[in-house]
């Protein structure tokens, strides 16, 4: 068995043959955040985000089942919830996501997409270290 | 447009589709080989404080590095490519300032980030796998997209 973080560089190797493949074959940055947003806001002229989530949704479970790994969620449902709204929320006020910004943007060495990455990246880092200090205050 | 024409645009769509399931899947073996359908992992990498406590995950940084080092290279070599393959023309973000909404957008994707462990891919990816939990975090995501398209467009 390969070492976790060979398999990790490994896969986004993976996602970044992913993004390769549809700037040549679509000439389109590969945002999961825009794809989904607009495939249920224009689903007229969504065909092909339809088939990438349809790929991304079916083959999470695919390869879930090959690795035999199980789904982890690691807060309570009504934090899941808020969590996921303000995820959506965010993802279209800031016109992009991990994939669409971190990804994409700075593999075009767009300033914006790195400001937008930075941004992300310091509020998670902010928001764990707040549950951890709750957490440790708590324990 | 003429009947041959209209042909070749389905023919073309069903070409661009076809590409973009391939894709997905690509993607979809990407996230969950990196370990980012965990979100454990996630968290554990934002987790700085786990640095000095010994307990932090780099394998976010992994697939991101990975990922970012093919991107890089495909972003600079496309540019010597007439076309896609399956469509007219390449229709690549052109937006260059950085105003309010990108930045309180960044703040809010990422707080949600943290407190989950979930971005939209490894969400999405999960959707079949990570039972009711997962589909609670997908669909507030999908209503809080629709909610920003609807009334902060």
């Amino acid at each position: 068995m390969m070492h976790p973080y060979t398999l990790s560089l490994l896969g986004g190797l993976l996602i970044g043959v992913s993004v390769w493949l549809m700037l040549v074959g679509l000439g389109r940055v590969t945002g999961v955040s825009g794809i989904a947003a607009t495939a249920l806001t224009e689903p007229r002229s969504s065909l092909w985000r339809f088939a990438f989530l349809l790929g991304l949704i079916g083959g999470g479970a695919v390869f879930a089942q090959v690795f035999n790994l199980h789904g982890v969620s690691i807060t309570s449902r009504p934090w899941l919830i808020g969590a996921g709204l303000l995820v959506g929320l965010g993802t279209v006020i800031g016109g992009g996501c991990t994939s669409g910004h971190g990804v994409c943007g700075l593999g075009r060495r767009s300033l914006r997409s790195l400001v937008a990455t930075l941004t992300f990246m310091a509020a998670g880092m902010l928001t764990v270290a707040v549950i951890q200090a709750v957490k440790g205050a708590s324990a | 447009m003429s009947a041959a024409t209209i042909n070749s645009v389905r023919r073309t769509q069903w070409f661009a589709a076809a590409i973009a399931l391939t894709a997905g899947l690509i993607f979809s073996v990407g996230l969950t080989l990196g370990g980012m359908t965990d979100p454990r992992k996630v968290q554990g990498f934002l987790d700085i404080g786990g640095l000095f406590a010994g307990r932090w995950d780099p394998s976010l940084a992994f697939v991101m590095g990975g990922a970012l080092l093919v991107s890089l290279v495909a972003f600079a070599t496309v540019k010597t490519q007439a076309a896609p393959w399956a469509s007219a023309k390449f229709e690549l973000p052109s937006r260059r300032d950085i105003d309010a909404r990108l930045v309180i957008g960044a703040v809010l994707f990422g707080t949600g980030w943290g407190i989950a462990g979930f971005c939209p891919g490894p969400a999405l990816a999960s959707l079949l796998i990570g039972g009711a939990d997962v589909l609670y975090f997908v669909v507030a995501m999908v209503a809080g997209m629709l909610i920003a398209k609807t009334w902060f467009a």
